[in-house]
């Protein structure tokens, strides 16, 4: 087969590279290029630069250096045993398509990730070489995710982190023995150390030494991993609490959990599936009650038997509908932590009802021009001129959010 | 009637400046006209008023500020008697801006949307072609966009000089123009969509845009909420999308139908490398018998699975210090800093110990310091881990590891610190404030000096009863250095 050009190896390592879910470009410290002796900025908060018809935000380059990999990952596009088409590019390659896409306002930088070939170190270092020279030789500013192979030298993973907004380390299954059963190169111990010294790392970064010296920067948007969701059994608690392990643990910026969907080439040991969407989005919607509403993961994951998130309404609905002496809910009187818990209502309505009702009393009108769900709010609520009746109690309410029944298809 | 005349650059200034001076003196909104770049006269309006000097205490909420320099950019024509007629209603109630049950209130929130949100959508969405690509030093680039409110001027001076400081760029609108040669920022009248050169590179990122998009997860109603077809025409991946649509269910079906293919030759002679390679390291880990040596010992370490506590920390903690140490020192279990750095007694309790030690004249540099659990073991709690005992099914599995230590220093005597370590020792760890202080001995025969674990001095809330406590341990520490001295004097 002739060796691609470029225009082929674009496809080739960008069709590699869609199953990690990450886009963000998000969290970084803010810079500019006012000093015209470079390119880039950012302002703190990402920018999708368009989206692809799988809804997803397409924010940076991201693309694989070679899809060569000498691992045998199950789930895995790019695993050594696949027979889908390879390429490689070069770092002046990888460096020119990033400075060109982003001269045209394509996209905010580049994720850069890699299959390993020869050794940890080997691509490792090859990958620092980009971001180094996207830094120093171009003096770009825009963002720079860099995928971190966990088995690299740590003082490769300590320059990624000096030149990379953000690191990232893939745990890619939710239990040690699902990552020893499909991808049994990978050491589940080896990529906690990994995580754990990104942590330790940043947090020396933070720390100005006794003469007031900062030591460089180091990752400043953080670092993330990925959880690949229904190739292996596990259900959503041990996934879930994997997550809350991992943010506790390493302080990481975001869990992506990323459906498992169908690949190229794909083997007999994991047969493929439809993606399970649903599942990814409820698990995102549980993600954010843990982090951001005061939810335990007991809360969530108890409101069913086997341990799943219910499909059909989303984690809080389900922990409403369980819990329901809580409600109604009072929003002229009630505290933040039991607002959060109202369906319906988000962190962002939660503020303005608090900054509002220190003014007036709060009627139901009100509540739809602060952003509310009515729909889903107002049986856990009481306002001024509002209760929920008998509403609350009574049997049929989960019937009013959840889809009506289908009869089952044969198909 | 006054009639102020708000210029098209520098609007969101020039209406601060106005709406500052008539609030000063008491103009009521309904006796102002605001004119924009020049629009049409009311036949009933004076000329344009001399302003009268705005009052230096004037204050208005910081939030209403940014609210009228966003909003001022609307394309509304009636944005500046609204936010006007807010500036006068927050004169007697400032916490209004709080308020987005007022309609007035909601509205101008809503316009300051959608002017952020257009903006949003300009910086995501314009896309540059290069023109005359042979002109160094500074490239040049030019980009067509259609945005829905006066914003080609802020985001002109602040996102894009901000972004692309080192090269020419010209936005073109059906407003406005701006041009920026070598850092230097100039606006001239928009006007229709003027044809631009052709760029190879929109060919490579097509090809991102096509080749990035997975055909089994469509979401096509995502796309558009995120990325409405009104901005398709100016955007070259956009006029893909259709064909992407319609193939994809077809692609996702062909994946799964595929057969599985046999792995090319190059896995097979991999995979025999990474066999033997696997091999090497189960053969590692085998237990049973002692370790040959140190690097031997932490190998197996490391692979420990004797009980669960390994699936949630990230390694697990061997004991440090010298190898000939006549004296051991046995903590609980390491903790959120000793997990992460793999070293022992290095976190807040460590670091308390090391100060009472050489308090108490203790010679900890002398002794080799471990724990009787070697994996951390903890309940998440948002961004901490809160330290859970081990229960005695782990001390039990974990005692493995402590024997070898104990074999390979050999000390004269061991420190056991809390209820943990005097369990794992000597058998229990039942009723410890009686036995601190006390010496007992582990099942060969070595003495084991009892005290308290320092994180407990942590925890004592009072300070005096703190003050105490930490006496009583630095005495621990000095009588159990005494002992050792007499034990190796003998």
């Amino acid at each position: 087969m002739a060796r691609p050009d470029l225009q082929e190896k674009l496809a080739i390592l960008s069709d590699a590279a869609k199953y990690d879910a990450s886009c963000a470009s998000s969290g970084s410290d803010k810079r500019n290029s006012r000093d015209g002796k470079g390119l880039g900025s950012n302002e703190g908060s990402g920018i999708c630069h368009a989206y692809a018809p799988d809804g997803r935000c397409i924010s940076l380059l991201k693309i694989l250096m070679t899809n060569f990999c000498i691992y045998d990952c199950a789930y895995c596009v790019n695993r050594v045993s696949s027979n889908v088409r390879r390429a490689r590019f070069t770092p002046d390659e990888v460096v020119s398509l990033t400075l060109e896409f982003y001269r045209r306002n394509y996209i905010e930088g580049l994720f850069l990730s890699s299959g390993i070939i020869r050794s940890p170190d080997a691509t490792m270092a090859d990958m620092v070489q980009i971001a180094r020279d996207l830094r120093t030789k171009h003096g770009f500013r825009g963002y720079i995710h860099l995928k971190t192979i966990p088995d690299a030298d740590p003082l490769l993973i300590e320059e990624a982190g000096r030149h990379a907004d953000r690191l990232s380390i893939n745990v890619e299954l939710p239990t040690d023995a699902s990552v020893r059963a499909y991808a049994p190169e990978k050491k589940p111990e080896t990529i906690r150390k990994a995580m754990a010294d990104v942590r330790l790392t940043r947090e020396a970064a933070k720390d100005r030494s006794h003469t007031g010296k900062r030591p460089p920067r180091f990752a400043p948007a953080g670092q993330s991993t990925q959880m690949i969701v229904g190739a292996d059994g596990s259900n959503d608690a041990a996934i879930l609490g994997n997550a809350t392990r991992l943010y506790s643990a390493y302080h990481l910026k975001r869990v992506y959990y990323s459906a498992f969907s169908p690949i190229p080439d794909a083997t007999a040991a994991l047969p493929l599936i439809r993606p399970p969407l649903e599942r990814e989005h409820r698990l995102y919607q549980a993600d954010w009650l843990l982090r951001f509403y005061g939810f335990d993961l007991a809360e969530i994951t108890g409101a069913t038997p086997d341990g799943n998130l219910d499909l059909h309404i989303d984690p809080k609905l389900a922990w409403a509908l369980q819990n329901r002496h809580h409600f109604p809910v009072d929003v002229n009187r009630a505290a933040r932590e039991p607002l959060l818990r109202v369906p319906g209502f988000g962190v962002k309505t939660v503020n303005r009802i608090l900054a509002a009702r220190r003014h007036r009393t709060l009627r139901y009108e009100d509540l739809t021009r602060m952003g509310a769900s009515m729909k889903k709010a107002r049986s856990f609520i009481s306002a001024g001129g509002w209760s929920p009746g008998a509403a609350l109690d009574s049997a049929a309410l989960r019937t009013r959010f959840a889809p009506p029944p289908m009869q089952l298809s044969l198909f | 009637m006054p009639t102020v005349a708000l210029p098209k650059l520098g609007t969101a200034a020039a209406w601060r400046d106005a709406a500052r001076a008539l609030v000063s003196a008491d103009t009521p909104p309904d006796d102002i006209l605001w004119h924009y770049d020049g629009g049409a006269g009311d036949l009933f309006a004076d000329g344009p008023a001399a302003l009268p000097t705005p009052d230096p205490a004037l204050r208005v909420p910081r939030a209403f500020v940014d609210l009228a320099g966003t909003v001022a950019w609307h394309a509304d024509p009636e944005r500046f008697a609204l936010l006007y007629t807010l500036l006068w209603r927050l004169r007697g109630a400032p916490h209004l801006m709080a308020d987005r049950a007022d309609p007035l209130v909601g509205r101008l929130l809503a316009m300051q949307k959608s002017v952020h949100r257009d903006k949003h959508k300009m910086k995501a969405f314009l896309r540059f072609r290069e023109i005359d690509a042979a002109a160094p030093p500074r490239r040049r680039f030019a980009a067509w966009f259609e945005p829905q409110h006066h914003i080609v001027e802020p985001l002109a001076r602040g996102f894009f000089s901000d972004r692309f400081g080192d090269m020419d760029w010209i936005i073109l609108t059906p407003d406005l123009t701006a041009i920026s040669t070598a850092q230097s920022l100039s606006f001239a009248d928009g006007g229709a969509k003027p044809p631009l050169p052709e760029d190879a590179t929109e060919d490579l990122w097509t090809t991102y845009f096509r080749n990035i998009f997975n055909p089994a997860r469509l979401k096509v109603k995502a796309m558009q909420a995120e990325m409405p077809k009104k901005y398709w025409r100016n955007m070259p991946e956009a006029a893909h999308i259709p064909a992407m649509i319609a193939g994809a269910s077809a692609r996702a079906r062909a994946m799964q139908d595929a057969a599985p293919t046999l792995p090319p030759v190059r896995a097979a002679r991999i995979a025999a490398r990474h066999a033997k390679d696997d091999a090497m390291d189960l053969l590692s880990r085998m237990e049973g018998d002692m370790p040959e040596d140190r690097a031997d010992f932490l190998r197996r370490l490391q692979g420990c699975t004797r009980c669960d506590l390994h699936a949630n920390a990230t390694q697990a903690v061997p004991g440090e210090g010298p190898h000939d140490a006549p004296l051991m020192v046995v903590g609980e279990q390491p903790g959120d800093q000793e997990d992460l750095q793999g070293r022992p007694f290095v976190g807040p309790a460590g670091q308390l110990f090391d100060r009472l030690a050489d308090e108490a004249g203790f010679d900890r540099g002398g002794a080799y310091v471990t724990n009787a659990v070697k994996h951390f073991k903890f309940q998440p709690r948002g961004k901490r881990r809160i330290h859970q005992r081990p229960d005695m099914g782990e001390i039990t599995a974990c005692r493995w590891w402590l024997d070898i230590e104990r074999q390979m220093i050999r000390p004269r005597l061991i420190l056991a610190m809390g209820a943990t370590a005097v369990g794992s020792l000597t058998g229990t760890g039942a009723g410890i404030l009686k036995r601190r202080g006390t010496i007992e001995a582990t099942e060969d025969g070595t003495p084991v000096f009892i005290t308290l674990h320092p994180s407990y001095l942590l925890r004592v809330p009072d300070a005096s009863a703190k003050e105490a406590a930490m006496q009583d341990f630095r005495s621990d520490l000095a009588a159990a250095q005494a002992h050792l001295e007499e034990l190796l004097a003998a």
